[in-house]
């Protein structure tokens, strides 16, 4: 019962704070909306056992990519309102376009039949008696070793492409430059002057 | 399996990623100037790396992701001569622009070691990932020569034309999970057998078949190979039709023939389609063209189209035309780009096929050498590529796509005027300027390298033949 009331309050809000994402005038309002559609996602993850999804949306999505957004929003000059207005017009398309999809979707959906070897075959979300967390743990680092190498090399090679593409030696630009920072000494920086009362330096 | 003998048999991939991390701190240390130490060390690597795949054990590691067998072993010699060639390219290219770079040579090592996970993939998950870790560095690649605006253009289309892609395979990837339940090839395959095509799977397919098309430039998804070949550096452009094309082709066979082999009749029917319209719009949209780069551009789009002919075919015999015919592709197309690399004047690369003009009264031996890969792109009978669309067809005819093949024959008649329209104009217009002096030796090596391949494969075939087919039973038994 409770599950229930709790699965229709996250979903209800959730779509709620989609729409108002991409209806806020404001958009840092937009922003903030989002961060609340990821907690609503988090709880529905939750409600299905999966509590790392849950953790790992509201750490990295939440923390990290929707703060970031929102720096972006602030620093950027952009007037949000003015790249809008011409969404109305396009709604009837869209709305067409998204029908057909539904449609699609359902006649996809109407005709899942799945055949008992592939009941066989099919992943179960959790070990019984571990939780989600544990069982990712296990086998992310064993089974799954392989996967979790080349992700670190797809890392690897957007940190390099970052480097390649965008840092360049301009002349003239002052670096920080640490050794010379910490052999400078007082003596070198600081300098006593007596100034008689009464002249100014 | 122990962890020992799954490492063995990743030992040439694992040579391939140590290597280019080390490469990483040799360049970071050093600066720039380290760059031709990079450059021959990365050589090294991959010639390392060719000498472990041909003699390294055979066999699945890490649960079924990853897969040594006979057919990654065709696939990865390939893919390591493409990009070992391109580098040496690359090296020559770069230092005359006055712009090389270490990180080059460590990206192309990274691109490579994706192109060998990709060709080596047994299971769709292990596939995606090593696509994306190609893909990614094929990206900054394209964009290499960042001050160059038609470059930073073609690194920017393929990145959101590839990012488009990978979407579209991912959720191609979905759908066969989740009405399969399982990302094993093995396990798929097992599960169409019994319960044959459901309508998820084959929605799946299609998907995936439109995200590999993209992959390989297959029409209709090929819009971004013109803009990309023509604004990527030349020996990166070399990469991509060589490498990479082999890799995704390869990627194109396993990943439709490994899981699929029941449903043979709800595929075919789409990559005849994509590849009946590939050989008719790689022969018709190459005929405009002046540039010599978008040309190859859509050179590749129809060699593509043949390619996939042999693997409609669905056999073995296809399987094993689509190899010959990569091989072939691979090392007429690197004489290829060695040539256009060559193309200066005055120390600038020049790109219109018009530049070529009359280019055998000043330099009989350069239009020559041209002209016989030319020949051979465009499948004239005793050089390597007939031979290449000779098994193609053969496998098609014997599968019973008569239709097709006829159509692919057309094809090549038609795309044989813009070759000899090269061929004209290389010998029989009026001489522009000469092109500058003499050749770097790296390139001069692998033009004439290709140019003997090219002219005694009639004679020396028989073991590429035999190592294809292996590698084709390999993959279909």
């Amino acid at each position: 019962m409770f599950e229930a009331i709790a699965f229709w309050f996250f979903a209800f809000l959730l779509i709620a704070c989609a729409t108002m994402v991409i209806a806020a005038r404001n958009p840092v309002h937009s922003v903030l909306f989002l961060i609340l559609a990821f907690f609503n996602a988090a709880g529905l993850f939750v409600l299905l056992g999966a509590e790392f999804l849950a953790m790992i949306l509201i750490v990295v999505y939440v923390g990290a990519v929707a703060v970031l957004f929102l720096f972006v929003v602030m620093m950027l000059d952009i007037d949000f309102a003015e790249l809008k207005r011409g969404a109305l017009q396009y709604l009837p398309f869209g709305a067409l376009i998204g029908l057909i999809l539904v449609a699609e979707l359902a006649m996809a959906g109407s005709a899942w039949v799945l055949g008992p070897a592939t009941m066989a075959a099919k992943a179960y979300a959790t070990p019984q008696g571990i939780t989600n967390t544990a069982a990712l743990g296990h086998i992310l680092y064993t089974d799954y070793v392989y996967y979790f190498q080349i992700a670190g090399l797809v890392l690897l090679v957007a940190m390099i492409g970052a480097i390649v593409l965008t840092l360049r030696s301009r002349p003239g630009v002052r670096r920080q430059v640490i050794s010379v920072q910490n052999a400078r000494t007082a003596a070198m920086a600081v300098e006593m002057i007596n100034i008689k009362p009464g002249e100014g330096a | 399996m122990s962890l020992q003998t799954d490492l063995l048999i990743l030992l040439p991939e694992l040579s391939l990623a140590v290597g280019a991390m080390a490469l990483l701190l040799i360049g970071a240390i050093g600066g720039e100037k380290t760059e031709p130490v990079v450059t021959w060390l990365a050589v090294c690597i991959l010639l390392l790396a060719g000498i472990g795949t041909v003699m390294g054990p055979e066999g699945t590691a890490f649960h079924g992701a990853f897969v040594a067998d006979r057919f990654s072993r065709f696939a990865k010699v390939m893919i390591l001569v493409g990009a070992a060639l391109s580098i040496l390219l690359a090296d020559e290219f770069f230092v005359t622009e006055k712009n090389s770079r270490f990180e080059m040579p460590v990206l192309m090592l990274l691109a490579t070691l994706g192109m060998m996970l990709m060709v080596s993939a047994k299971s769709f998950l292990a596939l995606y990932m090593g696509l994306e870790l190609q893909s990614l560095a094929l990206y900054v690649l394209a964009a290499f020569s960042r001050d160059n605006l038609r470059s930073s253009e073609a690194g920017l289309k393929y990145f959101v034309l590839g990012a488009l892609s990978s979407g579209m395979l991912l959720y191609g990837i979905s759908l066969i999970y989740g009405f399969t339940g399982s990302t094993q090839f093995t396990s798929i395959a097992d599960v169409t057998m019994i319960g044959g095509a459901s309508l998820g799977v084959v929605f799946g397919i299609v998907f995936l078949i439109a995200g590999l098309a993209f992959k390989v430039s297959a029409v209709p998804f090929h819009m971004w190979t013109p803009d990309v070949y023509e604004g990527a550096p030349t020996p990166v452009t070399a990469f991509f039709a060589t490498a990479a094309k082999v890799a995704a082709m390869c990627l194109f066979l396993r990943a439709i023939l490994s899981p699929f082999p029941d449903l043979l009749a709800q595929w075919r029917q789409i990559i005849v389609f994509i590849s009946v319209l590939s050989m008719a719009l790689g022969a018709i949209a190459a005929i405009g063209q002046t540039n010599i780069k978008r040309l190859m551009a859509y050179s590749s789009i129809g060699h593509m189209g043949y390619a996939l002919l042999g693997l409609a075919a669905g056999t073995a015999m296809g399987a094993r035309g689509v190899l010959i015919y990569l091989a072939i592709y691979v090392f007429t197309n690197l004489g290829v780009f060695a040539c256009i690399q060559a193309m200066k004047r005055g120390g600038k690369a020049v790109e219109n096929i018009y530049d070529l003009a009359g280019l055998a009264r000043t330099d009989l031996r350069f239009a020559t050498l041209f002209s016989v890969l030319f020949l051979s792109l465009a499948g004239l009978p005793p050089l390597a590529g007939f031979f290449a669309k000779f098994y193609v067809f053969l496998a098609a005819i014997q599968a019973g796509l008569i239709v097709p093949a006829v159509l692919g024959v057309l094809a090549s008649a038609i795309g044989l005027v813009y070759y000899l329209r090269l061929v004209k104009v290389m010998f029989f217009d009026d001489a522009a300027a000469p092109f500058d002096g003499q050749l770097a030796p790296a390139s001069r090596a692998i033009i004439w390298a290709s140019v003997a391949a090219t002219l005694l494969f009639i004679v020396g075939a028989s073991p590429v033949i035999t190592a294809a087919d292996a590698a084709a039973r390999a993959l279909l038994p």
